[in-house]
């Protein structure tokens, strides 16, 4: 399709309503559907309560989400991310263990696993070569298997209420979540990274082009890293929300975060192979399988046809998208 | 040498008629038409974009020629796979060879064909096959060695026994000699010469015109896509070869040269890079265009990224500007002020999914930012301007860079080392695959950018540009600088002489 | 160009047949130095333990060596394990056509990965990813325990030996032994090999890429099902969990064996090498009284390692 005869800039006509209407990414639209068709259900879904507990619910979730949407449009995939996130619930209450430690030292201890996860999936996929997917499911066995080590079985202490106001507590005098508040911060701020900063450019290139973007001057080693970093970080927050929701009665919190972070960003048009696809359309389709989830809970479907639900997804958006691509069909 | 003269029954065995090949923008090959004897070594010869690999492609069938038709044996035939073509007796080595490097010699040569002995392959009878087949060659290379640990030159024999058990009668070629040594080369010429002793007709490409008298029969020449002649050997000289591979009518209007020429921008002292590039020196001054001349192989692009940091550079000294500088990463060389638009402007110069504005951004987001965060108004400005400067025609800068035409995406892509402020500018190909009209505007800034004194340096293998926009002419072979013309005296023979190594006086190429 | 072809080809050497030198090395350190270890109910015990990975991983072969993979294979066994199970529900005259459907079941699971991944043209991780999903949603919905159960005559299969050899290890020989010559003789294997070495190279020189790479999938898919079986055999049920571990465990000792992940070289022999150095570790866990959790530990720095130190000489 070639360009217009005139030069940049020089406006031809302005789209019209269909236009405008048929650019709007599909997962948004598919959002609407559902959200339409679980209040058809279950209209007390749409209590401003409901929908709050929804959102705080499913804030885990959307932080992972986001997280995995970066690795992803750097070309890579962080499955160990469930893992992590269950590490960090037991490194929590160990750390805490009913008081004996601050809810900083539990937060220091969280984020530095965090943040050693990240950085040892960024060093071993870009210095040693190996497939991310290689790495980060190695790293899902190792972060599994330390669990175990961290409790030794045994019980261990719980976490205390000053730790589990965040996933838990409102906003004083309000019935926000702080749990909503800081998903809307962190995704803000994932926002401004993405597409206001250099980061967020390097990072589309690095996923679009590895090698343009290395002969463009980018440091695509150290743009990998730091979005595995995103990830872990994103997963060590998702689980303080999850201990501050759900307690540490178990220990498999964080289980299967990663294949629904990785159905979420694939079904909100976000490339697998990287360098395309935006924020708001992974957030929308984490959001969109959350609700699809709880619209098959109205439906008084059994729990665990929702990772049916995700294969599907994941094969089908992967199928659509290729074909696409083939086809040479655009996408805005 | 077969002599054709008497023998009226001679029919062509290939015979090629009319065949024309175009690509988005560029015509490979215009109503080509020759024929090939049997039995005879047929040499195609002609500069880098003459439409010879085209040519060799058609006839193995991957691909189809837009005009014309090809005859085997008198009979019309039309190809529409590479299993059709190797079918009708036609096998061909490419330069990166079609094997498998982690099976055996006899697994690659039978692959898809191995012979059976009840349910299970037969693996002595392959192997004997096989050894029969080098035998016949007069080759000692071991049926079960793993194909990848050959050398090239035994992994090129490997093809060309696949190409006999294949019953092939008529074998491409395509620059079989490009990575070969001196001794292997002649290894080569025996095998050729034993194919034809077995009545097989051989079709090969190359640009080593010492090659071409000491085996073929006949020798076409390619210029531009045409046919130019189809001669015996007996009856041409090297001279001759080059006379008729080059020389046109300056039909284009570049920008006029240099006026005042200035200190060394570029100085570049005793380079040594890999094993490669040999003692390389050379200056770029201010306000004139440099231009690299040389075949496809003799190391342009090599130093062009070794000057980019993008390769390792063993010994020597880069100044820019007065500048020492070592690039070790193309980070380094942008911020000393070098840029350089790579010869793949669809896999290194550009990120096909991401728009206008992002690619041209992209190697200057650090000018346009306070602590990361982009100045966008200042971006898009920039974006803007230069869309303007250079006339890129988009609907607007959020375009996808894959919509654009070639000469566009190459104008997004100058624009992007613009926006570095670069002092020295590598242009590698800068026009190829790019119609007149952005061929002439590039041109032109080009020589705005020297005038402003940016140092630019000009790999081409379009001779006529070389000639038309260059002030001064290096020409470079087998990764070494072998000779320099002022460009206004230059001529295009004297400069494919010096790159195919048939000076008159030229020294003997240094064993490399 | 001496040296250089030298050490190329003993790296090669190294990666073909290193492994097996590595295993022999294990033992003799661990007959040496491992107390509990050189005795002969703990040898038996190593390979009976490695039976069901074995068979398993000796499926993973195909696929691995084609370049493709099967994550699915865990509760494709989980799955094969309860419907084999329930359709034995106790009774001998069950055993047969319990036996048929499973392994049906196996080559149906790897028919719909092979088509999903050449068909649609999407790649095997996200296809077995998927797959695996899909039937874990189905399973899981519908079973959340062991069902059905095996009549004591299927115990023979786990539980019985021939001269002092468990039946299984004699299986996973035998199985190991079949896929070796379907690999290195017939031209299905020889077909595998190209295709994994460069699909493009195999497709030009006539070879039918799909259909190679859909009948690695189903043999994948009929270990699962052998597996499966044996695992029926072992707990005398079928529940929706006994799969679990063994997509990962499988790929590692194919990998372990000398199989790049891209395919093309390796056999099955190494993989048989590769499920005894990790029963072998296994064991040693056992005995040195470290949790089984420990073992995810090892078995995730195992695979990030060896296909590290993989990818590193393929780069030089």
């Amino acid at each position: 399709m070639q360009g217009s005869t005139s030069t940049l800039g020089a406006v031809q006509r302005s789209p019209s309503p269909l236009d405008r209407l048929r650019r709007i990414p599909i997962i948004y639209i598919v959002l609407l559907i559902v959200l339409i068709l679980i209040g058809l259900r279950n209209p007390n879904f749409y209590q401003p309560l409901a929908l709050l507990a929804f959102l705080k619910r499913n804030a885990a979730i959307v932080l992972v989400t986001m997280g995995q949407m970066a690795v992803i449009t750097a070309g890579e995939l962080d499955l160990s991310v469930g893992a992590l996130i269950s590490v960090c619930a037991a490194v929590s209450a160990k750390v805490i263990n009913n008081g004996e430690g601050t809810v900083l030292e539990a937060f220091a201890w969280v984020f530095g696993t965090g943040a050693v996860v990240g950085l040892a999936n960024g060093i071993l996929t870009t210095r040693f070569k190996v497939p991310s997917f290689v790495t980060t499911l190695g790293m899902w066995l190792i972060a599994q298997g330390t669990i175990s080590i961290i409790t030794r079985g045994a019980e261990i202490g719980g976490v205390t209420d000053d730790f589990r106001v965040f996933g838990r507590m409102n906003v004083a005098g309000t019935s926000i979540p702080i749990a909503l508040v800081i998903l809307i911060g962190v995704a803000a701020a994932g926002g401004i990274l993405l597409y206001a900063t250099t980061f967020g450019r390097r990072l589309y290139a690095v996923g679009s082009n590895p090698v343009a973007a290395a002969l463009a001057g980018i440091n695509v080693s150290r743009i990998k890293t730091i979005a595995f970093l995103m990830s872990s970080l994103s997963g060590a927050l998702a689980a303080i929300l999850l201990v501050g929701y759900a307690g540490v009665s178990s220990l498999t919190v964080g289980q299967g975060y990663e294949f629904q972070s990785i159905s979420a960003v694939v079904l909100g048009g976000v490339a697998l192979a990287g360098g395309r696809g935006s924020l708001w359309g992974a957030i929308a389709g984490a959001l969109t399988l959350q609700a699809l989830f709880a619209l098959m809970n109205f439906l008084s479907l059994p729990l665990p046809i929702r990772l049916t639900v995700q294969g599907v997804i994941i094969i089908g958006a992967v199928a659509f998208a290729s074909s696409r691509m083939k086809l040479g069909i655009r996408r805005t | 040498m077969i002599d054709y003269t008497d023998n009226l029954q001679n029919t062509p065995i290939l015979a090629i008629k009319g065949v024309t090949k175009t690509f988005p923008g560029v015509t490979a090959l215009a109503d080509v038409s020759f024929d090939c004897m049997a039995g005879e070594v047929h040499a195609l010869v002609g500069e880098n974009g003459a439409g010879k690999s085209t040519l060799l492609k058609i006839l193995s069938g991957a691909y189809r020629p837009d005009q014309g038709t090809l005859a085997l044996h008198g009979r019309d035939v039309i190809f529409r796979h590479p299993s059709e073509a190797q079918a009708a007796g036609i096998s061909i080595i490419y330069q990166e060879f079609n094997l498998l490097p982690d099976r055996t010699v006899a697994q690659n040569i039978f692959l898809g064909r191995e012979p059976m002995r009840g349910p299970f392959v037969d693996q002595a009878a392959m192997r004997h096959q096989t050894a029969a087949l080098l035998d016949s060659l007069n080759v000692a290379i071991d049926p079960a060695a793993m194909v990848g640990s050959l050398r090239i030159a035994q992994q090129q024999v490997v093809e060309i026994a696949k190409a006999l058990s294949l019953k092939a009668n008529i074998v491409l070629m395509d620059e079989p000699t490009a990575a070969l040594s001196l001794h292997e080369v002649d290894h080569l010429m025996t095998l050729v010469r034993r194919l034809k002793a077995r009545g097989i007709t051989i079709l090969y490409i190359s640009h080593r015109l010492d090659e071409v008298f000491a085996i073929a029969d006949r020798v076409t020449i390619l210029k531009d896509g045409h046919w130019v002649t189809t001669r015996p050997l007996a009856e041409v000289t090297r001279h001759d070869l080059v006379r008729l591979m080059v020389g046109r009518e300056l039909d284009t209007y570049f920008p006029s040269k240099a006026v005042t020429i200035g200190e060394p921008v570029l100085s570049v002292d005793h380079l040594f890079v890999s094993d490669f590039l040999k003692d390389i020196s050379f200056t770029v001054r201010r306000g004139e265009i440099v231009g690299i001349a040389g075949l496809e192989g003799s190391g342009r692009t090599f130093l062009a990224r070794a000057l980019f940091g993008a390769e390792r550079i063993g010994s020597g000294t880069l100044t820019l500007n007065g500048k020492t500088i070592h690039p070790h990463s193309p980070r380094e060389a942008i911020d000393a002020g070098v840029g350089f638009i790579s010869e793949d402007r669809k896999h290194e110069g550009l990120a096909l999914g991401l728009s206008i504005r992002a690619n041209m951004a992209l190697p200057s987001l650090d000018r346009r930012q306070r602590l990361g965060w982009i100045a966008q108004s200042m971006e898009r400005q920039t974006v803007t301007e230069l869309s303007r400067s250079l006339e890129v025609r988009a609907a607007n800068e959020q375009v996808e860079a894959q919509y654009l035409s070639g000469g566009n995406q190459q104008k997004v892509v100058l624009a992007k080392w613009l926006a570095t402020e670069a002092k020295l500018l590598i242009f590698d190909e800068p026009t190829r695959g790019i119609d007149v009209g952005a061929k002439a505007s590039i041109h032109q800034l080009m020589r705005d950018l020297a005038a402003r004194g940016v140092g630019v340096l000009m790999i081409s293998s379009d001779l006529p540009e070389i000639i038309g926009m260059s002030d001064r002419i290096l020409v470079m072979r087998n990764g070494s600088l072998v000779s320099e013309f002022m460009g206004a005296d230059s001529s295009e023979q004297q400069i494919m002489q010096a790159a195919t190594g048939t000076l008159s006086d030229e020294r003997l190429a240094v064993a490399s | 160009m001496g040296r250089p072809v030298n050490a190329a080809a003993l790296a090669t050497r190294l990666r073909d047949q290193g492994i097996f030198g590595i295993l022999l090395l294990m033992v003799i350190v661990c007959v040496l130095f491992v107390p509990n270890f050189a005795n002969h109910d703990n040898f038996v015990n190593i390979l009976k333990r490695a039976v069901p990975l074995g068979l398993i991983a000796i499926g993973q072969t195909f696929v691995i060596v084609g370049g493709s993979l099967d994550l699915s294979v865990d509760v494709a066994i989980s799955a094969i394990a309860v419907l084999t199970s329930l359709i034995l529900n106790g009774r001998v005259e069950n055993i047969v056509p319990a036996i048929a459907v499973a392994l049906a079941v196996g080559l149906l699971i790897g028919l719909v990965n092979g088509l999903i991944v050449t068909k649609l043209k999407v790649n095997a991780f996200i296809v077995t990813l998927g797959t695996k999903l899909i039937l874990q949603g189905i399973l899981f919905s519908n079973f959340n325990n062991f069902a059905g159960k095996a009549p004591i005559e299927f115990d023979r299969l786990a539980y019985g030996d021939i001269a002092g050899i468990p039946f299984g290890v004699i299986l996973m020989f035998a199985l190991a032994a079949t896929a070796f010559v379907v690999l290195r003789l017939t031209k299905f294997g020889h077909h595998l090999y190209a295709v994994g070495g460069s699909q493009e190279v195999a497709r030009l020189s006539g070879v039918r890429t799909d259909r190679v790479l859909i009948g690695a999938h189903m043999l994948t898919g009929l270990g699962a099902g052998i597996a499966a079986i044996f695992i029926v055999s072992l707990l005398r049920s079928g529940g929706p969990h006994v799969g679990d571990g063994y997509d990962l465990d499988s790929i590692t000792a194919v990998v372990v064996g000398g199989v790049p992940l891209a395919g093309g070289r390796g056999g099955v022999w190494g993989t048989i090498a590769g499920v005894l150095i990790l029963a072998i570790l296994s064991n040693l866990f056992n005995i040195f009284n470290i949790g089984a959790f420990a073992q995810q530990v090892l078995s995730g720095a195992v695979l990030i390692l060896v296909v590290a130190v993989y990818s590193f000489r393929v780069r030089k």
